[in-house]
């Protein structure tokens, strides 16, 4: 690693301030998994590195006007713990759980995963399938982005120089609804996934047919990507297994993958159909049971 | 100046910010019972306890300990008595070579320390990210299971 300057305020005004100073120079640190380990292997040399893990008030888990807001330094550990992400968004609760190794989840933060954006995490697939959006701060000022829009590449997000990720707010899906994630870990649990699919599942009263279907897949792209293709096979129908299996073979097409150890781009692709069929068949029974209540 | 206690000992420790933890262990305060492996955060030899969480200190920098307390494998023992899991490891044949043990029995006491009483699948859950290349994984499992039972009232 090179020496930096390492600057640890405890307001979030005080920490945008030094950003605004240091411009491209500074980078932010919250967890460190990511951050540290890209140092380490000398990826990146800033000259000063700032630290949120001081500032006050951004490790927050909050519930209101139907959407969950998760501050940026609550950690995946604590997401998946949180009673209120349990009780109010299981799927996204689960997602978290599914990161890494303990370890890992009491360091990593839910602000630091997004703005890292490796394509190949979990908790941004899920997050893109239920439509979360972004919250970013900087000395200026603030603004908001969907998730969809906030990253823009292989590692590469929307934040400009003296950005911070603060939170990030998901609206909890309709009465009706069922959501899932899954992931597919050929080699070990704590691995990154070959192909992993989020699914959430709106139904019409009645729950015979599909109101909604958003899908989003992971590690089969520069980027988390929504699967359209197959989602506009499933609105307004019927979701039964020819259905779904018609949905798995189209978002074939929304993919793009990169053969490496975890497979072949001809075998996530072909794993692609699959798991979306799996997803989707979770989250429609999630939806049934939710609609059976 | 970077001031953090460690196994209950205050310490003030003069290290540039590029410092991990580990090495700060290691090479600032000689306690070189935590051990770097992979050194990218996944093996869990270096596994230590931040406020009581474990971490891997490998990828943690020594400032982020800065005003808090960690637990390496030799705060576990009291005096000259082995802490549970350390004896139930002894006992039960809980190693082959060591590389691994200071990370699994840290990683253990935090188990036991979350839940006295784990299943099977929690000790498994809790433990996948400590690997052992000996592949001592039954008496892994074993000797955590043996310390959960004489440490239990």
């Amino acid at each position: 690693m090179n020496a930096f300057d390492y600057r640890a305020p405890r307001a979030l005004d005080e920490a945008l301030a030094i950003l605004a100073e240091h411009g491209d120079e500074a980078r932010v640190v919250a967890g460190g998994t990511a951050l540290v380990t890209m140092l380490r292997q000398h990826l990146l040399r800033p000259a000063c590195l700032v630290s949120l893990r001081e500032v006050e008030g951004l490790d927050r888990i909050e519930s209101a006007n139907g959407a969950i807001r998760l501050g940026a330094l609550v950690t995946h550990r604590d997401a998946e713990l949180s009673p209120i992400l349990r009780q109010r968004l299981p799927v996204l609760a689960e997602t978290f759980r599914r990161v890494g190794t303990i370890r890992i989840r009491h360091m990593a933060t839910v602000g630091g995963a997004l703005a890292h954006a490796d394509p190949n995490q979990d908790p941004p697939v899920t997050l893109l399938a239920l439509g979360a959006r972004v919250e970013i701060r900087c000395a200026r000022g603030r603004r908001e982005l969907p998730l969809a829009d906030f990253v823009r590449g292989y590692y590469e997000t929307a934040l400009e120089p003296g950005e911070v990720v603060t939170a990030i707010t998901t609206p909890i899906p309709p009465p009706a609804s069922g959501a899932s994630f899954i992931k597919f870990l050929p080699r070990t649990a704590d691995d990154y996934a070959t192909v992993a699919a989020a699914a959430v599942v709106t139904l019409e009263p009645g729950g015979e047919r599909c109101r909604e279907a958003r899908i989003a897949l992971g590690s089969v792209g520069m980027t988390p990507l929504r699967a359209t293709s197959a989602e506009t096979l499933l609105a307004g129908q019927v979701l039964d297994e020819g259905r779904l299996r018609a949905a798995g073979e189209a978002a074939r097409a929304d993919v793009d993958p990169v053969s490496d150890h975890r497979g072949s781009a001809a075998y996530k692709r072909a794993m692609t159909a699959v798991m979306v069929v799996r997803a989707l068949t979770q989250a429609r029974e999630a939806a049934r049971r939710a609609t059976a209540r | 100046m970077i001031r953090l206690t460690v196994n209950g000992t205050p310490h003030e420790v003069e290290a540039p910010a590029h410092r991990t933890l580990l090495d700060c262990l290691r090479y600032d305060l000689g306690l070189t019972g935590s051990k770097e492996g992979c050194g990218v955060g996944v093996c869990g030899a270096c596994t230590v306890l931040l406020d009581g969480k474990m971490i891997s200190s490998c990828i943690a920098l020594a400032v982020f300990a800065d005003g808090r307390e960690i637990t390496t494998v030799e705060g576990l023992a009291e005096d000259e008595r082995l802490h549970p899991v350390q004896q139930a490891f002894i006992d039960r044949g809980g190693f082959q070579c060591g590389i691994c043990t200071p990370g699994q029995v840290v990683a253990a006491k935090a188990l036991l320390d979350a839940n006295p009483d784990p299943s099977e699948t929690d000790i498994k859950e809790w433990m996948l990210g400590n690997l052992c290349r000996c592949t001592g994984y039954y008496k892994i499992v074993e000797s955590i299971q043996a310390a959960a039972r004489v440490s239990r009232p």
